[in-house]
């Protein structure tokens, strides 16, 4: 039972760190990818929006791998060996996003300066997400065995497969999609600005349909187990949800209606990862590590659903204030007078 | 290099990056929320101003501080698999505690920094303060870990199996107290004398300048307030070593000999192969009354320990010899700057103190460096005091001389650009804009 809510609270924060961190790392490649008579003025846009939030949405990921090493350690262990060399780019990348967002900001406002990190910003957010789909398309590959707790299967096992690689495109073109929505949103006052992200999210949105094709055929041969997650009774109810949402959010970004496209767009993304987790329960690696083969002792997990529920109690109520004071109704231009 | 002295070495380096920006996370906000303090209490717009330039600091620092925490969080895995394979389980609950601190941090940082305008100047004041808390409670949760690393309890291994795991027995474990305490302290005295290196090179241009008065005055009363809790607790801490790690004990004081009288040897060169400490600076019987509380009391040397549990003695005891050392210079000046604050105010006047407490800039984050030194490389050849080796859980992923290269470059360039970057903060400081007291919409 603990084990149970463990599970679920691992991949709310998955859920969670999508939905808010990946937006994030969409507002990097828009940020790289800024272009027009507005560059600049997207840029500022998207660093406004990501200033007071980032490093909050950042801590989905610690969250996600500090209940991965305490409630399922050797499937930690297993992970961070076999995929060490994508976890380590993957790294270098939230390094250099995060670093080079603050430093832009601190440093001299001359353009030249501001570029020059705008763009490894910019393309850190396309290398950390990228490296994030095809580590999560590895787990799932069936590709990394693990016997008596030791990776047998290597370094390069699950990652380097086209499946892999679609993975990691996917979760660019789904995080690009997911910010330039959010984006409409955040401009609201600006048309012209919000014209230019609509249009990103709408091209995005369509090109979303593809390359969720492509993870489907690919995943046949790379990852036979989500291949054949669509056997279930609960797929086409699933799919037709998310099918559904995803329209939703591109007819929302049509008709600008924003406020019901970020909703939208959100649900969409949320149930795309709760399909992928329905696929990949009871596998943590598929397919040697499950999560009952490599959870904690019962004591551990006990003690840890007591920590999660009392944080969740203090952090979910600040979250919310953080929210509803920089993503509220007021805007920048409603701040209190300077006194 | 074998890969797993080239593991070590990144580790190493890692942790002694981010050991820096973790101790002014933690040390910075207790700065910033004594400034806006005294802000809301005396009206002195010199107080918000300081307490915003200091928030700008504290901005930098944070975010360098947020993502070469996480790059540790996965390090443990990348480069110490089996350890967390048994650990995780075990001493997995503080580190859980540690992310919803830091995520509490992460929030409130972000309410902080951005909401100077959004929120009453007291309730920006109170997230101040949870700022200050959070991330104090984040260090604490860490510093636990390592305790355990140290002091392992909290679990019976059977056939080289963890079985009856007790994850709070894990937490507070023999060594949580002190080091938690030593630590905490650490930061706070680190954080005060280096503030004060910069705001005293300014006075020592512009003796007159109220903000940098203002700014000294706060700094220093902050790690004055620490350096001589700080003793105590190094007092106290080596005490608890001698205890719970005899060996680490004797590699710090370079003590090979187990003997009644034992004498405190400063500096000199351990000689693991003769089992001497030559051209040291002997204080007689000094170890023994230390330990003791009785000159002829008996210090385990390590010479009762088989030579394969040795630490690197040279290391652990220079290291040591250095945060001493470091520790007692800033004790020094937390009296020099205390004595002529009584004898005759203000400090900016008194030029050699300030002088002093430029060059005495470094000092707290020499020790904590070496401090961090001797509770690793003390610990050695052990990851988990007497369960675990470092050589057995070490990654068998080969080639980590890339990785190591990479993240040592990666975080040169990232110091570099950080001490630019809090250069050009200070330096504003110094201009006629910041006189004026800009209105800032956010830092």
């Amino acid at each position: 039972m603990f084990e149970f809510i463990v599970i679920v609270f691992l991949f709310l924060s998955l859920i969670l760190y999508a939905l808010m961190g990946g937006a994030d790392f969409g507002g990097g490649m828009w940020d790289l990818l800024a272009t027009g008579p507005r560059a600049r003025e997207q840029r500022e846009a998207i660093a406004r929006a990501l200033g007071p939030i980032w490093e909050a949405n950042h801590v989905w990921l610690i969250l996600v791998v500090v209940l991965l090493f305490t409630a399922f350690p050797p499937a930690f262990a297993a992970l961070t060996t076999a995929l060490n060399i994508p976890l380590t780019v993957m790294l270098v990348g939230i390094v250099l996003r995060g670093s080079a967002f603050i430093f832009r900001k601190y440093d001299s406002s001359a353009e030249s300066v501001q570029l020059h990190w705008s763009h490894i910003f910019g393309a850190a957010s396309l290398l950390t997400p990228f490296f994030q789909g095809v580590i999560v398309g590895a787990a799932v590959s069936g590709q990394i065995h693990v016997v008596n707790g030791a990776v047998t299967s290597g370094f390069f096992a699950g990652w380097l497969t086209p499946f892999a690689l679609a993975c990691g495109v996917f979760a660019l073109v789904l995080f690009a999609f997911l910010a330039a929505t959010y984006l409409t949103v955040e401009t609201g006052g600006q048309p012209e600005l919000q014209n230019d992200f609509r249009r990103r999210a709408l091209g995005s949105g369509f090109a979303l349909g593809p390359v969720t094709l492509v993870v489907y055929l690919t995943s046949r041969k790379g990852a036979p187990d989500m291949f054949h997650g669509l056997d279930h009774w609960w797929a086409p109810l699933l799919l037709l949800a998310t099918s559904l949402f995803a329209i939703g959010a591109l007819l929302g970004l049509w008709r600008r209606e924003f406020l019901l496209a970020r909703f939208a767009a959100a649900g969409q993304v949320a149930l795309i990862l709760v399909g992928w987790s329905l696929v990949q329960y009871p596998h943590l690696v598929t397919p040697d590590l499950t999560f009952a083969n490599t959870a904690a002792p019962e004591v551990t997990l006990r003690l840890l659903v007591f920590a999660l529920g009392a944080g969740a109690v203090l952090l979910l109520p600040s979250l919310a204030f953080l929210f509803y004071l920089f993503k509220g109704r007021r805007t920048a231009t409603q701040d209190r007078p300077v006194k | 290099m074998s890969d797993l002295i080239l593991a070590r070495s990144q580790m190493a380096m890692s942790l002694a990056f981010h050991i820096i920006f973790a101790a002014m996370g933690i040390g910075m906000p207790v700065l910033m929320v004594l400034a806006e303090g005294m802000h809301l209490r005396t009206r002195q717009p010199v107080y918000l101003r300081l307490c915003r330039r200091w928030a700008h600091g504290a901005a930098i620092l944070f975010a360098v501080g947020a993502v070469s925490g996480t790059v540790l969080s996965f390090e443990l895995g990348l480069l110490w698999p089996a350890f967390m394979d048994q650990a995780g389980a075990i001493i997995g609950m503080p580190f859980s505690l540690e992310g919803f601190a830091f995520f509490t941090e992460a929030i409130f940082i972000g309410v902080y920094f951005y909401g100077w305008n959004r929120l009453s100047p007291v309730l920006h004041w109170l997230a101040g303060w949870i700022v200050a808390i959070s991330g104090t409670l984040s260090g604490i949760f860490v510093v636990t870990v390592n305790a355990w690393m140290n002091a392992p309890a909290g679990f019976k291994l059977v056939n080289g199996h963890v079985t009856d795991i007790d994850p709070v027995a894990a937490a507070l474990n023999p060594a949580s107290f002190h080091e938690v305490v030593h630590m905490t302290l650490a930061a706070f005295v680190a954080t005060g004398f280096v503030v004060a290196a910069v705001h005293a090179f300014f006075l020592l241009r512009d003796p007159a300048n109220q903000f940098h008065r203002a700014a000294l005055g706060l700094a220093l009363v902050v790690a004055g307030a620490s350096i001589p809790l700080q003793m105590l607790s190094g007092d106290h801490s080596a005490r608890a070593v001698a205890r719970l790690q005899p060996a680490k004990l004797a590699a710090m004081e370079a003590h090979y000999r187990t003997e009644a009288g034992s004498p405190i040897l400063i500096g000199g060169i351990p000689d693991d192969a003769t089992r001497r400490t030559r051209y040291a600076i002997r204080i007689p019987d000094g170890l023994s009354i230390l330990l003791t509380g009785n000159p002829h009391g008996t210090v385990t040397g390590l010479e009762d320990f088989p030579e394969s549990d040795w630490p690197s003695v040279r290391i652990v005891h220079w290291s040591f010899d250095i945060m001493v050392g470091a520790g007692m210079a800033m004790f020094g000046l937390a009296l020099w700057s205390g004595w002529a604050w009584w004898q005759r105010p203000p400090l900016a006047q008194h030029r050699w103190l300030l002088r002093a407490l430029v060059a005495g800039g470094p000092l707290g984050f020499i020790a904590i460096e070496a401090g961090w030194a001797v509770t690793e490389a003390g610990r050695q050849p052990w990851i988990i005091y007497n369960v675990m080796r470092t050589r057995d859980a070490v990654t068998p992923m080969p080639g980590l001389g890339v990785p190591f290269l990479v993240f040592t470059a990666l975080y040169l360039f990232l110091a570099g650009m950080v001490a630019l970057l809090l250069r050009r903060q200070f330096f504003d400081t110094d201009g006629p804009a910041a006189e004026t007291a800009p209105a800032e919409t956010d830092v």
